[in-house]
């Protein structure tokens, strides 16, 4: 923590006399108690503590934030304390409310991503101003990119010093304008409770995503009177979540003439509750249905209409039925980069239908032709509803399936290595296709999600539009937190469990059961892939020929660590660690030179995909 | 292509920033800005001159403009008839000789000289951006000493005239 006592000290330089100004200057790590006394019954503007009045209402503004927090139904906060945010810390001391304490600020706000992308609900994060702020932007970009909603509160220096490069100030509010879908600096503490209600309201409605609020540390000092009965008044913010019939009627009529009809369905499925819409959608009209990275688990992985996930590390079926197909109907996915390969190439022959809650998405990427500005749930309902006619696709159908059986995932099943491909699968078996798995970024990303087969919505966590390395395992504590029964298999990679590892000592301390299990190829996978690939196997610094022993560096955070180096010890290490109570790391050694098949080479189109067969 | 986009805000710290730095973050060419205050209190009104490649573009540019929060209203008013006007200052230098003919020349224009010195004057001229155009244009050879435009600021006129775009046909092909 870094505390500043400026404020402190120029009152002390007023009011006391020069040797108590001295003292205090040079104990800067006196008990708070102290400081109170030294002020001795002088009239105190600036008490750091909250103000204690007969009105219950009029309280300081950390105390308003929590109680905001109690009003929101907050169960949880991800945090770090500092000098900035101080005051709020004091008034979460007592407050009832459960606070996770990460090792680094880029812990609590994954750990919130994860937490978010769980239960649904916005994950709540606090950090310190300068670079307890800086080190939330990674998570705050990734939330924005992949819709989660989050409310970060940020420290901020004083009001009266803001702009004059005080200690531990950064432009938080420059910093995060673009990678917000709003944010805040409050400059009145009697805004706290309107703040943080619009905060929660606009993070968690429409399109979710992450919302800072900046409060200078004054603000949060200051007493007010706390409000939290007013209605909320945002003219510029009201989303459109119910479908317009005649574009439901004009979708509905396409579905009729199609004969290659298929569905794209992205994680607003999710967002929106619509997985069971989903399926009784492709049941009643017989659709084939394909997933993006995030969107996996909003259609049972097994159900004979699903295709699997799209794009570059894809399943051929499902691309060349994105290629192929007649109409295709986009339920909240964003036809990122990633999922459509070349956008000259992105379904040419197809009528395109979008059904997204941001009218941004809809035809930003790929010209639309049916747009359904809509909340997924109310969309699928309606084309449900519609009872239009259902596609004459019985060859399109044959097709698909010969696709299925002639070109499925593949991988060499010879040899006595220990394959990341099949250890996905058996850990899918273990833990009954049931388990919530939470990735990083990388080749065991894609394998994790072409072989573990998700059949519920909410099972997975992964960074999909940011890519952001070092996401999992504090993601799988989140994760975890949220749904405290469930098993939580977090899959990583060696190279981006070494970024954010010191969030072991999370999982330890609130003795969280996730199965820690790293891939462990001694390089960063993809990278290698691509060098090998597209740059003649020259591997630039994507190799890490030198490890902790990962075994030992559980054992030192006091939890179980095993390892593993064939099928068998994995199958073993597998079935311990479930056995286990508490947290587990396995590590795992797979080969350095296995790549992620089949692939959509950069720039190509979705019919061009390499690797489709051994 | 050049489009005219107005945008009503609300005046909030910060709201400048947000729109300009979405123009900035997803590559969009802004020609000119205006911001100034509108009927009602809290709200102010924004014009922007952009260049955009398609209409695609200008369609995005509208929409992600609609998802900022501050933002209440935004228009693409370049189809519609509009009144356009933008002021310009313009200092010219001058000599005995020039001094009257420059005076003579920005009359037509209806602009005005609004500072005098030995060696210069300053002309202020009101108008849309062609007619500033013209008069700059007409000015650059006596040396132009400094210059500082506005930029646009647009209404849609209050009685649209139907507009009926001829379709062109040709016989010889």
């Amino acid at each position: 923590m870094g505390e500043r006592f400026f404020i402190l000290s120029r009152f002390d330089r007023i009011n006391l006399g020069a040797s108590t100004q001295r003292r205090f200057l040079l104990t800067k790590a006196r008990p708070k108690k102290m400081c109170n006394e030294s002020k001795g019954g002088m009239n105190v503007s600036m008490d750091l503590r909250d103000e204690k009045t007969n009105s219950e209402k009029v309280m300081s503004g950390a105390r308003m934030l929590v109680e905001a927090l109690r009003e929101e139904k907050v169960e949880m906060i991800f945090g770090y304390p500092g000098g900035a945010v101080l005051p709020i810390y004091d008034a979460l001391y007592d407050s009832g409310i459960r606070h996770v304490l990460p090792r680094h600020e880029q812990g609590a706000v994954h750990a919130a991503e994860g937490y978010a992308r769980v239960s649904g609900k916005p994950g709540v994060v606090i950090a310190t101003s300068g670079p307890g702020a800086t080190n939330v932007v990674t998570g705050i970009a990734d939330a924005m990119m992949d819709s989660l909603p989050l409310i970060v509160f940020t420290g901020q220096v004083g009001s009266q010093v803001i702009g004059t490069d005080a200690f531990q100030e950064s432009d938080v509010m420059g910093i995060t304008m673009p990678i917000t879908k709003h944010n805040y600096q409050i400059r009145d503490t009697e805004d706290i409770p309107k703040v943080i209600k619009e905060a929660f309201h606009i993070a968690s409605t429409g399109r979710p995503g992450p919302v800072v609020i900046d409060i200078p540390k004054d603000i949060a000092a200051k007493a007010g009177e706390f409000q939290y009965d007013h209605k909320i008044h945002l003219p510029g913010y009201e989303p459109n979540v119910r479908p317009n019939q005649l574009q439901i009627h004009k979708l509905s009529e396409a579905l009729g003439r199609a004969k290659k009809p298929v569905i794209l369905a992205g994680a607003g499925v999710q967002h929106a509750k619509a997985h069971q819409e989903l399926r009784q959608f492709s049941d009643k009209y017989h659709l084939p249905v394909i997933h993006t990275l995030l969107g996996l688990g909003g259609f049972p992985g097994e159900h004979p209409n699903f295709l699997g996930m799209a794009g570059m590390h894809g399943t051929y079926t499902a691309n060349m039925a994105l290629y192929e197909c007649d109409l295709l109907i986009n339920v909240g996915a964003r036809f990122d980069d990633r999922v459509t390969g070349n956008l000259k190439h992105f379904a040419p022959k197809a009528k395109v239908a979008h059904i997204d809650i941001d009218p941004a998405e809809i035809g930003k990427n790929v010209p639309t032709q049916i747009p359904v500005v809509s909340d997924a749930k109310l969309a699928l309902q309606a084309l449900i509803d519609a009872e239009g006619p259902v596609p004459e696709a019985a060859e399109w159908h044959e097709a698909l399936e010969r696709n299925k059986e002639e070109f499925p995932l593949w991988y060499e099943k010879e040899g006595r290595q220990l394959k990341p491909q099949p250890l996905v699968e058996m850990i899918h078996r273990r833990t009954n296709g049931e388990a919530i798995v939470v990735t990083d970024v990388g080749q065991h990303q894609m394998w994790a999600a072409q072989y573990y087969s998700f059949q519920n919505p909410r099972h997975w966590v992964t960074s999909g539009g940011l890519g952001t390395m070092g996401f999992g395992l504090p993601a799988a504590i989140g994760a975890q937190l949220a749904e405290p029964k469930k098993p939580v298999a977090a899959i990583l990679g060696d190279g981006g469990f070494q970024m954010t590892l010191q969030e072991l000592g999370v999982l330890q301390e609130l003795q969280l059961p996730v199965k820690v299990f790293i891939f462990n190829n001694g390089s960063l996978g993809m990278v290698r892939q691509w060098q090998s690939f597209f740059y003649n196997e020259r591997y630039s610094e994507s190799l890490l020929p030198v490890q902790p022993d990962l075994q030992k560096l559980a054992q030192a955070y006091g939890m179980k660590g095993l390892s593993a180096q064939t099928p068998y010890e994995a199958e073993i290490a597998v079935q311990e660690a479930l056995n286990t109570e508490g947290p587990v790391l396995v590590n795992f050694q797979i080969p350095q030179e296995e790549n992620v098949y089949p692939m959509v080479a950069p720039g190509k189109g979705l019919h061009e995909m390499t690797g489709v067969k051994p | 292509m050049k489009r005219i986009v107005t945008a009503r805000v609300t005046n909030q710290a910060g709201v400048l920033n947000r729109v300009t730095g979405l123009f900035s973050k997803r590559h969009f060419n802004i020609e000119s800005i205006t911001v100034g205050h509108t009927e009602t209190p809290g709200i102010s009104k924004m014009t922007f001159v952009v260049h955009v490649e398609s209409k695609r573009d200008t369609e995005q540019l509208m929409k992600q403009l609609n998802k900022q929060i501050d933002v209440l209203k935004v228009s693409d008013i370049s189809d519609q008839q509009v009144v356009a006007r933008e002021l310009a200052l313009i200092k010219v230098m001058v000599n005995a000789q020039t001094r009257s003919e420059i005076v003579g020349l920005v009359e037509p224009f209806r602009a005005g000289v609004i500072d005098v010195s030995r060696d210069s004057l300053t002309v202020q001229v009101t108008g849309d951006s062609e007619k500033v155009e013209a008069l700059i244009d007409l000015l650059r050879p006596y040396g132009i000493k400094e210059l500082a435009r506005t930029g646009i600021t647009a209404f849609p006129r209050a009685a649209q005239k139907p507009v009926t775009k001829m379709k062109q046909y040709s016989i010889i092909k």
